[in-house]
């Protein structure tokens, strides 16, 4: 087998054997139920994620994702309290805002040369800092439309639901993985992973590609913020907090490699749905504290690092060889 | 030494400048800005307020100035004072008694330090991921260590490094002046600071020429937790209690935003722990002259923001090259006469 599957299979091994242990302990976890669940608390993370995939395999980082989703949140509850326009229209212009917002981003990072790190935390800053000029209070949203939308699912065998976001989440990874693996530009984004020196000698367009990125990484993370209002029926400039955080180490977990290049978008799926199934795992049992949850996904992310460095050792060791 | 001093003052000129602008612009819009006054044998007034509330940042980006100067980057310090204000209340309040207290606490720090320096130097993981793993996990050992509450003391000698004072000066500023100089002497007037450097522009170079990298590496990122957990009792100290959720929260950021735009470079190599420092009150000047000059606090991190790109756009390598660019004129004809002379 290719080694290049390695970290992902033993990312899907890991979640069919902690999905195995949850089963055993308690039976009711097979539930598709369960699984649509799974799928619709995390729906938002899921999204947001891909685009950090694309941003990590390009060797570069994207701070800003959590800020991003919170002023999307709260840019759509303002302008459907204070405005009549129809939910579409406002989630179309939520889009523009967080896509040129990106792609400002990567524009800087390219044309000013600077670290993606400063410039993406400048712009979580930026973001957070919109959300709370846009408001300071936690706004709810009224409008019939979000009721249809949240009324939408698709009924599985067993009482489960896939919901609107749910699906939603799963068509932006299929389409992330066709971008990824079947387009000029995913290939791109590899190449510029790989070393943006080789990239540019190899005829890769490094600015226009840059920007891109960051742009789709803005249109996902506006997008997922698009999900986050459902989910929450609200918009609040402190929430998401953090999420960024949890979108890499679902894509560290994914077996994507931080310093870009190698990974797949399939794998950071399922780096969610394990982060999802240790959250799931600590309701059922009821005692143990959600503090276990953060430790549990830190001590994953050495187990996954460590994977990944002893690979890249053997593989190394056998090209020597060789 | 006069020379020295010169380039000393020409390292540090932008920062100080930016620091005196902000100054500036703030006492512009708040009038009683740099006054200061004795009460009860002990300084107030703003300027000594910005000093006292940006203590924690200025210990992190102490050792966060030296960890990046090799290269690398320790996301974990805001955790890592999570931990340390959690362990040293949890300390305290079972009955120990201050010393054995903070010797535990700063114990504690450099052993968190000791495993992110381990995975970085043996294990050979990127800094970014390295200290991510402490980052996620941190906050919940600390959760751990504070059963999920927030534990609160009242042990007058811990209180009093939060919000004693000595010599007219608030107990935590002292703190960050003697141990910024401290490190700052230790790595200077040794070759340790020079060999840092060295490691941080390139690892396998000082490796071979007789550095003990891997020594060295560990060493920083010790030293960044021994300065988190300093930072951990101060903040802990200050709210006389221990809230492994806020604890420290994002403070690694603002450490990180110091160090740059104290002018050290993320890709390694030379570092200033002063300019670091003043990066540090920058980022503190910034907030509280936010604060004082009665913009709507909405409008904080915008502002925030908006300095930080100007400050790090001013210093970014295309900005530099354009102002040589513009200055190339007169270098030509420096140039041209020098070769004349020849």
């Amino acid at each position: 087998m290719n080694a290049r599957y390695l970290p992902l299979t033993a990312t899907v091994a890991i979640f069919l054997a902690a999905y195995l242990v949850c089963v055993l302990q308690y039976p009711n976890m097979l539930s598709t139920r369960v699984i649509g669940n799974l799928l619709t608390d995390n729906a938002f993370l899921g999204i947001a994620a891909v685009g950090m995939t694309f941003v990590i395999l390009s060797g570069g980082i994207d701070l800003s994702i959590g800020a991003v989703i919170a002023f999307t949140g709260v840019f759509l509850a303002v302008l459907l309290q204070a405005t009549d326009i129809h939910p579409l229209a406002a989630f179309a212009l939520a889009l523009l805002v967080t896509t040129a917002f990106g792609a400002l981003m990567g524009a800087i990072i390219h044309h000013l040369d600077m670290p993606p790190f400063i410039v993406t935390l400048a712009g979580m800053f930026l973001a957070r800092g919109m959300a709370f000029v846009l408001s300071i209070d936690s706004i709810p949203v009224r409008h019939p439309f979000y009721a249809t939308l949240k009324g939408l699912y698709y009924k599985l065998p067993g009482g489960g639901r896939i919901t609107l976001i749910g699906g939603l989440m799963l068509v932006v990874f299929a389409a992330g993985i066709l971008i990824a693996h079947r387009t000029r530009f995913g290939a791109n984004v590899y190449a510029l992973g790989g070393g943006a020196a080789t990239a540019e000698l190899m005829g890769v367009p490094i600015g226009r590609t840059t920007v891109a990125i960051y742009a789709l990484s803005g249109f996902l993370a506006g997008l997922s913020g698009i999900v986050f209002s459902l989910y929450t029926s609200a918009g609040y400039s402190l929430a998401a907090v953090g999420v960024e955080l949890d979108a890499i180490a679902a894509v560290v977990i994914g077996g994507t490699l931080l310093t870009g290049g190698s990974g797949f978008v399939a794998g950071t799926l399922v780096g969610i749905l394990i982060q999802g199934l240790i959250q799931t795992y600590i309701t059922f049992d009821g005692s143990l504290s959600s503090w276990w949850t953060k430790i549990l996904i830190g001590l994953l992310l050495f187990i996954f690092i460590l994977l990944q460095k002893g690979l890249i050792h053997v593989t190394e060791r056998r090209r020597r060889h060789a | 030494m006069s020379a020295t001093l010169k380039a000393y003052a020409r390292r540090l000129f932008p920062q100080v400048a930016a620091l005196a602008v902000i100054l500036l612009m703030v006492s512009l819009a708040f009038p009683g800005f740099f006054k200061l006054e004795i009460q009860n044998g002990r300084l107030y007034g703003s300027l000594i307020d910005i000093l006292n509330r940006g203590a924690p940042v200025a210990l992190l980006a102490i050792g966060m100035t030296v960890v990046i100067a090799t290269k690398g980057i320790d996301l974990s310090v805001g955790a890592v004072m999570a931990i340390c204000g959690a362990v040293a209340a949890a300390c305290i309040t079972s009955g120990y008694g201050l010393a054995a207290t903070l010797a535990i606490t700063l114990g504690t720090g450099v052993l968190c330090g000791l495993w992110n320096g381990l995975l970085v130097a043996v294990l050979d993981i990127q800094p970014i991921i390295a200290t991510l793993v402490l980052m996620v996990a941190g906050r919940g050992i600390a959760q751990l260590v504070t059963e999920g509450a927030i534990l609160t003391f009242n042990d007058p000698g811990l209180i009093f490094i939060g919000s004693g004072s000595f010599l007219g000066l608030p107990m935590p500023v002292v703190i960050w002046l003697v141990f910024g100089l401290a490190v700052a002497l230790v790595v200077r007037r040794t070759a340790l600071g020079m060999l840092i450097e060295a490691l941080g522009v390139n690892r396998r170079a000082a490796m071979l020429s007789g550095v003990s990298t891997g020594v060295l590496l560990i060493a920083a990122y010790m030293l960044s937790g021994l300065c988190a957990a300093i930072a951990g009792i101060i903040a802990a100290a200050d709210i006389r209690g221990a809230d492994a959720n806020n604890a420290g929260l994002w403070l690694e950021l603002d450490a990180i935003l110091a160090v740059v735009v104290g002018g050290t470079s993320l890709l390694g190599g030379r570092f200033s722990i002063a300019a670091s420092l003043i990066g540090a009150l920058i980022i503190q000047a910034i907030n509280t002259g936010i604060l004082l000059s009665g913009f709507p606090p909405e409008f904080n991190l915008i502002i925030k923001a908006a300095i930080i790109v100007l400050i790090l756009v001013i210093q970014s390598p295309r900005a530099q090259s354009a102002f040589v660019w513009f200055s190339r004129p007169r270098a030509t004809a420096a140039g041209k006469a020098g070769e004349e002379a020849k």
